[in-house]
């Protein structure tokens, strides 16, 4: 008798205790943890950049006649993480003359991996240095055989004032078929 | 499933019990502090322009962000309480005789280890309480004889504290020392699961298995230290009493000394204690007092083998903890009843209040730092250019900007809300004029303004001092305060009454003054923009440019033309003094 008592009795005692001790190890480890990855998650919750206003990039005159496209730095405000910064290059776009009064605007990013764009050395469109990426002066796929899943990314322009250019300044995802703006 | 059962099911000889749960709840503990300590460093970025605007971010903009600091804070201080206390109970239960003395020196070591940790972390956020609470044991490490300021330049990464002090402290704090100690508590912890008493004898208990009995209440333990941390990391935030775990002063300022700098209450008996060495000779406090004291209390086990022996250690465990609770109780009641440190404390919560509410504001903060937006605040700089310029004559509030009382009586007028209508109002009035708010102080205490307010306005019909109230109204809307747009947009038919009344021989002004119109006869302040940002920022500059006083100016030194004070600093008195700053429309 006096050995059932003591394997019987610690056995059932063992089971709720034990259950009872994984409950409370699981809450005093997983509270931290769960909160840390609040934390961690934090940028998810948060919008990319705000939808970006038209941005003041070149006077007209600045661009050739002929429609060779130019380069030009995105002066905005940069946000980093709460560092804020005004009047800072943000990015670039490449300006063309389509026109009298009509410019077209890429965003400098290349659609497959991020790389900055470049004028072709021959002038007849653009090309990627990373993945030889080329597109054609309207920005399209040049070469079928180029890795780039899209066309250069076509930014909106406003002509103001009849000489100034500005452009809605977006980024958009690299590597997908689909323009995603980030 | 062997390892399985070794580590869970291992037998504990002499059975399950409380007091065997220390071991535990310090690892538990230090795995929240690694955790918790983990995430922060995702968060964290340690450079003197980005340490604090870090932790800013965290604490008010990352969600979740002030628990898991409040968490780390109060558990750092949670571990060294536990590892003190639990050093205190090992001592006084004679738990130190053998075969338990090496449990008992690896405490030892564990507690400077958790102190050190304490002290590197006090850093980090990179505000004025942690800049000046480090700074003091900084110091004392170069008063080390000999190596103490070699040690110091290496620990600073030079000889100013610097990015390099905050990369060098992250490091140990968050790599070397962690892992110093989280390697001593594994192996206190496999440690204490030897019998307590000599293994010969046979055993009072029978042995245990460590799951359930033990876990269960190891576990219990860890809950109890997990909802006391949350407790006191929330209490303050339930009872409206602050915002809840670690302070967040604002950015450290070498430049601005914070007056109420003490180290973490656990640390106030040896600040204390420091305050009884004379000065030069601290460095023995601080190192000599501690190495002592560890000194003894390693001794213990071999000074316990006799009875005489065990008694002193007891009384000597039970002195050093009292001594240390009187020290810091001292030291705590001698702050309550410091008026000096009560004010330094409210100015420290002030401007910490000032610097989140700018951080927070549109600009957000610049690449240079928090500390520039402090820098370019009128509100913050505004009272101290103030009391170190202007208070030795004029008064703000009937102060020195900054709530201090000089010693001699003001001689010049009193410039809380200069050029507003309350302001010109009592300037107006037969009464105030000649106090010591306006001219009484002034060689023009009996000068003509005073004479025309005293005799002239004094006379005033009522129909007069309705056309006066209309040119103070005018006079008020030059200076274009932006407190006031409001009423001046309100009044404009008023205010351009007023402005015709100016000129009108009843009302006298421009007998003296000059408006709007260059008079080469003006022997008085002009009255064009009286006020505004540009008319008080050239006042400033040169109160004796005949626009102003000229040859008749008083005492008032030319701050910019002698280059007393750089434009910048006078753009800041000036916005200041008309209260154009940034006011946040709602809290950081």
């Amino acid at each position: 008798m006096a050995v059932d008592n003591q394997v019987q009795s610690p056995s059932r005692r063992g089971w709720l205790g034990g259950m009872l001790a994984a409950g409370l190890a699981a809450f005093a480890t997983g509270f931290p943890v769960a909160l840390g990855v609040r934390c961690l998650l934090d940028p998810l919750r948060r919008k990319g950049r705000a939808p970006e206003l038209f941005v003041r990039i070149a006077n007209l005159s600045a661009l050739p006649a002929d429609g060779a496209p130019r380069r030009f730095p995105v002066l905005s405000e940069r946000v980093n993480v709460w560092t804020k910064t005004r009047g800072v290059p943000v990015g670039a776009v490449f300006l063309r003359r389509l026109g009298e009064a009509s410019v077209e605007a890429f965003n400098v990013v290349c659609p497959h991996a991020g790389c900055v764009v470049q004028v072709a050395a021959e002038g007849g469109g653009y090309l990627c240095p990373c993945h030889n990426s080329a597109f054609g002066l309207d920005g399209r796929i040049a070469d079928p055989g180029s890795p780039s899943p899209r066309g250069l990314d076509a930014l909106a322009t406003e002509l103001r004032h009849g000489e100034e250019v500005w452009v809605k300044f977006q980024n958009f995802r690299t590597g997908v078929r689909d323009q995603i703006p980030i | 499933m062997s390892w399985w059962r070794g580590l869970f099911c291992e037998a504990i000889p002499g059975g399950a019990g409380w007091r065997r749960t220390w071991s535990a709840v310090l690892l538990f503990t230090f795995f929240l502090q690694a955790i918790t300590g983990f995430f922060l460093l995702t968060h964290y970025s340690g450079s003197t322009q980005t340490a604090w605007e870090s932790v800013y971010y965290l604490q008010y903009h990352v969600s979740g962000g002030w628990l898991l600091r409040g968490i780390h804070a109060v558990t750092a201080q949670a571990m060294v309480l536990l590892l003190a206390l639990h050093l205190m109970q090992v001592a006084i239960q004679r738990a130190y005789l053998a075969p338990r003395q090496l449990n008992f020196l690896l405490l030892l070591v564990l507690l400077p280890l958790a102190l050190a940790l304490s002290v590197t972390g006090w850093l980090l956020p990179f505000d004025q309480k942690g800049y000046w609470s480090a700074r003091v044991p900084l110091n004392l490490l170069g008063m080390v004889p000999a190596i103490g300021p070699a040690l110091q330049t290496v620990l600073m990464g030079g000889t100013e504290v610097s990015h390099y002090t905050l990369t060098r402290f992250v490091a140990l704090h968050t790599v070397l020392l962690p892992l110093c100690l989280g390697l001593g508590l594994v192996a206190y912890h496999r440690l204490t699961r030897r019998p307590a008493v000599d293994a010969s004898a046979p055993p009072a208990t029978p042995a245990a298995a460590w799951c359930p009995d033990q876990l269960l209440r190891d576990a219990v333990a860890s809950v109890a230290v997990l909802v006391a941390v949350l407790f006191v990391v929330l209490w303050p935030r339930w009872t409206g009493g602050g915002e809840g775990g670690p302070t967040l002063l604002a950015p450290a300022d070498a430049t601005e000394p914070y007056g109420a700098a003490r180290p973490e209450w656990f640390m106030l008996w040896l600040f204390q204690l420091l305050k009884f060495f004379p000065g030069g000779t601290e460095v023995w406090g601080a190192v000599g007092v501690p190495a002592v004291v560890l000194a003894v209390l390693a001794a213990m086990p071999w000074v316990g083998r006799w009875r005489l022996g065990r008694r002193f250690n007891t009384a000597f465990a039970l002195g050093l903890g009292g001594g240390m609770l009187a020290l810091t109780l001292i030291a705590v009641s001698r702050d309550r009843r410091d008026p000096q440190f009560q004010a330094a404390v409210r100015e420290a919560d002030l401007t910490a209040e000032r610097a989140k509410a700018l951080s927070g504001g549109p600009d957000g903060i610049p690449p240079t730092g928090a500390l520039t937006l402090l820098e370019r605040d009128p509100l913050t700089q505004g009272p101290r250019l103030f009391a170190r310029h202007c208070a030795s004559c004029h008064r703000y509030d009937g102060h020195d900007g900054l709530g201090g009382l000089p010693a001699d009586a003001p001689s010049a007028s009193d410039l809380k809300s200069f050029g507003s209508r309350a302001w010109l109002r009592r300037l107006l009035d037969p009464v105030e004029v000649d106090g010591p708010k306006h001219f009484g102080g002034t060689r023009f205490s009996e000068g003509r303004m005073v004479r025309f307010v005293k005799r002239g306005v004094a006379e005033f019909t009522e129909e007069q001092q309705a056309q006066l109230e209309k040119v103070i109204a005018a006079v008020s809307a030059e200076a274009e305060l932006p407190g006031q747009r409001a009423l001046d947009d309100r009044d404009q038919a008023a205010i351009e009454t007023g402005r015709q009344l100016i000129r009108t021989e009843d009302m006298r002004c421009t007998e003296c003054h000059q408006f709007r119109q260059p008079d080469e006869d003006a022997s008085a302040p002009d009255l064009t923009g009286y006020g505004s940002r540009a008319w008080l920022f050239e006042f400033i500059s040169n109160p004796s440019h005949p626009r102003f006083y000229g040859r008749r100016n008083d005492r008032m030194p030319a701050y910019g033309a002698n280059e007393v004070l750089d434009a910048a600093s006078i753009g800041l008195l000036t916005d200041w003094l008309r209260e154009a700053w940034y006011q946040p429309t709602s809290g950081p």
